[in-house]
């Protein structure tokens, strides 16, 4: 593994002006599988990759429901994913109780934002291991924001995060354009798309490894009605499978693979970083 | 084994009536005082106190209306104290009872605004945000039995959609088309729901003025804690509006007429 | 011996804040073989002040639960908030509706927990149990609670009930030779004992009145649906499409 001499403690700078323990956080990030995240003018929706230790057991769990208006799809450390998603449902809950208002998405976000930043700075302390992607619903309509353990909020038309994420992001940005005008189901067809670029080779998109989270009117694929209209809601198993007949199958010369995202880990060209064990 | 059941849990005085032979009702009482009585300082009762608040909806929006009388017990102490006070870009709210505690209840919504202004990403408090906060803190402050005694208005109107909503020193709310606090309750709701109840969408300012007059001055007839100096307060799709102290006309020569009330003849 | 009356009153007489006062109001609860009706009127008053006409006392908890509250308001409001925020972390660690005998023992959980300093307000709770049955569930303002196939609570409490023992218990009638009283009403049935109760308790109870809302929680598939539909003034409240239903009915009732 690689090794330094300032990567001890989280709060002291390298020579080059990095922090080495936040830059390794980012990389646990990547080691999660991946997620994708799209927007349109009406709907904002999650996918996820679910990984499965064996044959035996059962999928991990990618999503979470924060409130009726908020949910979130994870990459890293899933418990620490649990400790920040319960900080977000009491933010909201705290919301209702104070105000009887449904809590702004970007104060949402900036609240596990700021929680994240002291973790960079705080002796004694490590940076969260997870990254999210959230989507929620209010005043404002429809958005997606991405979350990391740097401390950093921003918000995207699209987005991924995990493992080998940069090819969905590839797709993404070919076609985001088409996006904010796009109906559901045409959301949710280049959400599946930007997924499927982050499998490996021999693998595929089922309803057992595919999460599908969304906000807005609902599909004429989903056949529970919700209430109240738009929430948040995960679909899971069967309720996918409408969603991944609607794939188109991979043509030979579609987009370039990019390099993967593991490859990238680390900072391979810094002077300051030696390779260890 | 004590047999009164009022004993239980009590400190135990054997010096006063071993043998229970006095009633229930006049049964010695052992409460120990509380030793820390004296360094806890809570509101028992208002002092220095506003009368009645009147609000109703009209086409715009709501109307709110508050004298500028602050009473210190039957003195007319004050008589320049505005009770109708603005609190971000689209409410306003009326304070009945002790203007003190109304007075700081102005100082925490104020630093309430303030910091969601900063955020400065357009998601502000409407009307019903803050008559939600204000309803949980008065709540609070009751259930640690010391209140903030008020009975407050709160009125506003944002998105097109206007809000009139009571939250008094016990945190109990309601919502009406019409609502009074204190005297008001008695004398200018029933005026009010005669005038309103069913007009909502139909009522113009003027009309509403002119109920607001009606109601004001009856109250400044019958109320011995009100005065005939008054403000009006519109909120509507153009923001909040709080006018100059305006002047009540009355007519008192009637009064000529009754004996020991006027100058007497005989 | 020394004398106790005086002693007493020799002390300066301090007139506490009192934290609670009465709102009014009735509620009203009964059970079927697969619904169950619960209903309250919308008037809230305090001593001969109607304060509005208009504030609910009926809320709907879950597809399967619906819980009415009576007394004194604010704790009210505020009891109904603190069991929607612990339903809310039901659902986020089970992803699914807390039943409804586990929010009855809850409820019962959360009024004791106030034992000293009580919510002053008589919870009953009303909907379909995990068996499909349709359920009743009264608290004391302390938390003591039973299953019960009807409950009438709040101000015209003692108008209502008695009225219920006899058309839903039959209590002081014998039924006709050979046979027996049912053991369970249909919902029509029901629906109108619900309907005269508040009318008659509109017309002796001065803080009783205004407006009526009576929620019907049917059980899944429940054969109850079909009387439904065409009664005057219905919508349903339901968020799935697979379980219990929620209906609401609104009615006026007088306003004097």
């Amino acid at each position: 593994m690689f090794r330094n001499t300032y990567d001890s403690d989280n709060t002291v700078f390298s020579p080059q002006g990095r922090l080495h323990q936040v830059e390794y956080a980012l990389e646990a990030v990547k080691q999660g599988s991946a997620a994708v995240g799209l927007r349109s003018k009406t709907h904002a929706v999650l996918l996820a990759l679910k990984r499965s230790t064996g044959e035996l057991a059962s999928y991990q769990q990618k999503m979470f429901r924060i409130d009726d208006h908020v949910g979130i799809a994870i990459a890293g450390l899933t418990s620490d994913a649990r400790v920040l998603s319960n900080f977000m449902r009491q933010q909201a809950m705290s919301s209702k109780m104070l105000f009887n208002r449904p809590v702004p998405v970007n104060r949402l976000v900036g609240s596990i934002a700021d929680k994240a930043q002291v973790n960079t700075q705080e002796y004694g302390r490590r940076p969260y291991g997870v990254g999210f992607l959230v989507i929620g619903h209010d005043q404002s309509g429809p958005h997606l924001y991405e979350f990391s353990p740097s401390g950093n909020s921003y918000e995207y038309f699209a987005m991924s995060i995990g493992a080998r994420s940069q090819s969905a992001k590839t797709y993404l940005e070919k076609h985001y354009e088409e996006f904010a005008d796009a109906p559901l189901e045409d959301l949710i067809r280049h959400g599946l798309h930007a997924l499927r670029e982050t499998l490996q080779q021999d693998k595929e998109l089922n309803v057992n490894n595919t999460s599908i989270g969304l906000i807005g009117p609902t599909s004429e694929h989903e056949t529970k009605a919700t209430l109240p209209q738009g929430a948040f809601r995960i679909l899971e198993n069967e309720a996918v499978e409408p969603f991944l007949q609607t794939m188109v199958a991979k043509s030979t010369d579609s987009s370039a693979p990019a390099p993967a995202g593991a490859s990238s880990s680390g900072a391979g060209g810094s002077s300051d970083v030696q390779m260890s064990g | 084994m004590d047999h009164f059941p009022t004993n239980w849990g009590r400190p135990r005085n054997d010096a006063y009536d071993a043998y229970g032979t006095f009633p229930l009702p006049h049964r010695p009482n052992n409460d120990t005082k509380d030793a820390f009585a004296s360094g806890v300082q809570r509101t028992q009762q208002p002092i220095v106190t506003g009368t009645s608040v009147l609000a109703l909806k009209y086409k715009d929006g709501i109307m709110m209306a508050a004298d500028n009388l602050a009473s210190y017990g039957s003195l007319a102490r004050f008589k320049d104290v505005q009770r109708l006070h603005p609190v971000g870009k689209y409410t306003v709210i009326g304070a009945g009872g002790d203007i003190s505690d109304f007075q700081y209840i102005q100082k925490f919504l104020e630093e309430l605004i303030i910091e969601e202004f900063t955020s400065q990403d357009g998601h502000d408090l409407g009307p019903a945000e803050i008559h939600e906060y204000l309803s949980q803190v008065m709540y609070a402050r009751r259930s640690k039995l010391n209140p903030l005694w008020n009975s407050l208005l709160v009125g506003g109107f944002k998105d097109g959609k206007s809000f009139l909503a009571y939250v008094d020193l016990l945190g109990t709310t309601y919502s009406a088309s019409t609502l009074a606090t204190g005297f008001g309750a008695y004398l200018a709701q029933p005026i009010l729901r005669k005038e309103v109840e069913g007009k909502e969408t139909e009522l113009t300012e003027d009309e509403a003025i002119r109920i607001m007059e009606t109601c004001i001055r009856v109250l400044y007839y019958r109320d011995a804690r009100s005065i005939d100096k008054y403000q009006l307060a519109t909120i509507t799709a153009d923001g909040v509006k709080i006018s100059d102290s305006r002047h009540i006309s009355t007519s008192w020569s009637f009064a000529e007429g009754i004996r020991g009330y006027g100058a007497q003849t005989q | 011996m020394p004398d106790t009356l005086s002693l007493s009153q020799s002390q300066p007489q301090q007139h506490a804040f009192n934290p609670y006062t009465e709102n009014g109001g009735t509620i009203l609860a009964i059970a079927g073989a697969d619904f169950s009706v619960i209903a309250g009127d919308t008037r809230q008053s305090e001593g001969y002040n109607i304060q509005t006409r208009y504030a609910p006392k009926v809320f709907r908890l879950t597809d399967k639960a619906v819980l009415a509250v009576n007394g004194f308001a604010a704790d009210g409001n505020m009891f109904v908030k603190k069991v929607r925020q612990r339903l809310e972390w039901y659902r986020h660690a089970h992803a699914k509706d807390m039943p409804i005998r586990a929010i009855a023992r809850l409820i019962q959980t959360m009024l004791y927990s106030r034992r000293f300093f009580p919510y002053y307000v008589y919870n009953i709770l009303g909907g379909i149990e995990e068996d499909g049955t349709g359920a009743v569930y009264s608290f004391d303002p302390v938390g003591s609670y039973e299953r019960e196939a009807c409950r009438a609570a709040g101000a015209a409490q003692s108008l209502v009930q008695p009225f219920l023992d006899n058309q839903i218990y039959f209590k002081n009638q014998t039924p006709a030779p050979g046979t027996s009283f049912p053991r369970h009403l249909p919902l029509s049935t029901v629906l109108s004992l619900v309907i005269d109760s508040f009318t008659s308790a509109t017309e002796r109870h001065i803080e009783v009145g205004d407006g009526l809302e009576i929620y019907v929680v049917l059980a899944k598939n429940s054969p109850s649906i079909q009387g439904l539909r065409d009664v005057r003034g219905v919508s349903e409240l339901t968020s799935t499409d697979d379980g219990e239903r929620v209906f609401v009915v609104r009615r006026e009732l007088k306003k004097d």
